[in-house]
């Protein structure tokens, strides 16, 4: 098992992929991407989630739908490093005929497991997976990573009540809680805080862990693994653009949400995560 | 309602036929689980429930979330089964039938019974009148809308054949039956349930038996109208219309839908396209309906057999 500097490392890694694709794609959601690198790559490469490139189509492999889609930058730069396709085609991200569109489409790209973009639907989906592998026998875990502003979807709370429910302990969802989404913090949009009470409530196992803490990803990780009678829910604190917050902090915008970095502000991001 | 002119004995409704071949079925198609959205006793789905418990989850009253758990059962290799009211199924949970199940072309059946005016008392909130438009929009849907039991209960298992996402349309009352002697169901090929040379009858759901009646009416005053059964509204049976088109030279299209974007649309832009000639609609036109009693709401609305023979003398009056 990889070590947690081993793991920091990949994040590094990771982050800079997402820097570089978004500036030559010219659009995307850097900012969104880098709040859940942490926990990603902690998914990928911290013995969480079982899978092979090769076979993508692995009935019993475990599953991560990524229901903030905008933020697939993070979810390609992983697959690449995992091996699902060169790191190289990163760099064609959003372009005419390149499988890595502008939000994951399941149907281009083998490795993704939910066609993603309209906010809301990535529990539910994650649900139907985990109710069909429990069904079938299988061990494969399901793991959702939603948006703290996505958690306005009345959607969610319906799956979030259905997954109670049916205590599917294969099943965890992950909140990207990175405070901010498209026209402010989520705390003036529309405050739904606090996930963790509000949510186990409901019958699900919660923790809240500091998501861009790699110690604590995988602590937390470990812990919702460990639930074996009802599905688990982590609230990863995080920060938008986490990474690169003294160069956002510089641009003036710390939310930064829906556009890349300009290639000069680029370049310093990337000097800082080197 | 329809089909005592043309000698058709009262059956099942199509919602009925459905549940019992679902439960049928159960046991060849091992992979099939449904997913309801707590109206499984309105929908029928709750005789396959009752009898394959394992395989049958009911998310209660979430559309949105039923659709989307459906496609997350498909993408782990089920054969998901999810209905409601067409109504709320198609415009409630249209967003997740674009994106969990027709976007990622999932092999989700999607059911929507109560289609049309024809669930008469419960009303306008209750009635999909503009279902078909829905799903057909839907790049990669097929839709089906069968007319009788018999065709209802093929249809399911060839729907459970496919490969593919499904919508089937389902109505709420008793309807005639067509194929007292079984029907050879095919997806995407329409059936010619009468024979005849001077306008044809192109119709789906409970409106075929309506069509049937129609016929029986015109003959009488020396018309010859063919009448098929347009069961597949997508993918369109493109030959049929063209042939009904070319030996009939003109056609009539009867369906409980709106006007806009139904069986009409679709099969006019096919005609138009491969053989024009002059056409006639019979449909609820552009309004919502009210409550009522079904054979009331359907002569309010336009939708019956005296309609049709009305419309097929407009279009023989056009007709070169």
């Amino acid at each position: 098992m990889p070590s947690i500097p081993e793991l920091q490392d990949k994040a590094r890694v990771i982050r800079r992929h997402i820097i570089r694709m978004t500036t030559e794609a010219g659009s995307g959601h850097p900012s969104s991407s880098l709040s859940a690198t942490d926990v990603v790559t902690a998914l990928y490469f911290g013995g969480f989630m079982r899978y092979d490139p090769r076979r993508p189509d692995w009935p019993d492999r475990d599953r991560l739908i990524l229901s903030k889609g905008h933020a697939c930058p993070v979810l390609y730069a992983a697959m690449a490093e995992a091996g699902y396709f060169p790191a190289d085609e990163l760099l064609t991200l959003r372009k005419l005929g390149s499988r890595l569109e502008g939000h994951p489409n399941r149907r281009r790209l083998p490795g993704i497991e939910a066609s993603t973009g309209s906010l809301g639907q990535g529990l539910s989906i994650g649900l139907g997976q985990a109710l069909a592998c429990r069904l079938d026998g299988r061990e494969a875990r399901v793991y959702v990573l939603i948006g703290d502003g996505e958690m306005g979807e009345g959607q969610v709370w319906e799956a979030i009540a259905a997954a109670a429910k049916y205590k599917t302990a294969n099943l965890t969802a992950i909140i990207d809680q990175n405070g901010y989404q498209q026209t402010g913090s989520t705390a003036e949009v529309l405050n739904l805080r606090p996930f963790a009470d509000r949510i186990a409530a409901f019958g699900w196992h919660t923790q809240t862990i500091e998501g861009n803490d790699m110690a604590s990803v995988v602590s937390g990780l470990e812990t919702a693994r460990q639930v074996k009678d009802r599905p688990a829910l982590i609230v990863a604190r995080t920060k938008k653009g986490y990474g690169i917050l003294p160069v956002l902090e510089a641009e003036g915008d710390t939310n930064y949400h829906g556009k890349p970095l300009p290639p000069a502000v680029a370049e310093k991001a990337l000097q800082l995560l080197s | 309602m329809f089909g005592s002119a043309s000698g058709l004995k009262l059956g099942q409704a199509t919602r009925d036929a459905f549940g019992d071949a679902l439960q049928d079925l159960g046991s060849r198609f091992p992979d099939v689980v449904v997913v309801d959205g707590d109206v499984g006793n309105s929908t029928r789905i709750e005789v396959f429930a009752k009898a394959f418990p394992d395989r049958a989850f009911n998310v209660g009253i979430a559309e949105s979330n039923m659709v989307s758990v459906a496609g997350g059962l498909a993408s782990a290799g089920k054969t998901p089964v999810t209905a409601s009211f067409s109504c709320f199924l198609l415009c409630n949970a249209f967003d997740q039938i674009r994106m969990s199940v027709a976007f990622p072309h999932l092999n989700v059946k999607l059911v929507g019974t109560h289609a049309g005016i024809s669930i008469g008392e419960d009303g306008p909130s209750q009635m999909g009148i503009e279902d078909v438009a829905l799903a057909c929009a839907l790049p990669g849907l097929v839709v089906i809308v069968p007319a009788d039991a018999p065709s209802t209960k093929q249809a399911t298992e060839a729907i459970l054949r496919y490969q593919g996402p499904v919508y089937l349309r389902l109505g709420r009352p008793k309807v005639s039956v067509i194929y007292a002697g079984g029907c050879d169901f095919q997806i995407g090929k329409a059936n010619r349930v009468r024979d005849g040379k001077d306008v044809t009858l192109i119709a789906n759901g409970i409106m075929v038996s309506a069509a049937l009646d129609a016929a029986v009416e015109l003959e009488s005053g020396g018309v010859s109208a063919r009448v098929l059964d347009m069961h597949t509204a997508k993918p369109i049976d493109e030959q049929a219309i063209t042939a009904a088109a070319r030996e009939t030279g003109a056609i009539v299209v009867a369906e409980e839908h709106l006007a806009a974007g139904g069986l009409g649309s679709i099969v006019a832009a096919t005609a138009a396209r491969t053989q024009p000639v002059p056409m006639e609609f019979v449909n609820i036109g552009d309004t919502f309906a009210e409550s009522g009693d079904p054979a009331g709401l359907m002569e309010k609305y336009g939708l019956t057999p005296a309609a049709i023979v009305a419309a097929a003398r407009r279009v023989l009056s056009r007709k070169k």
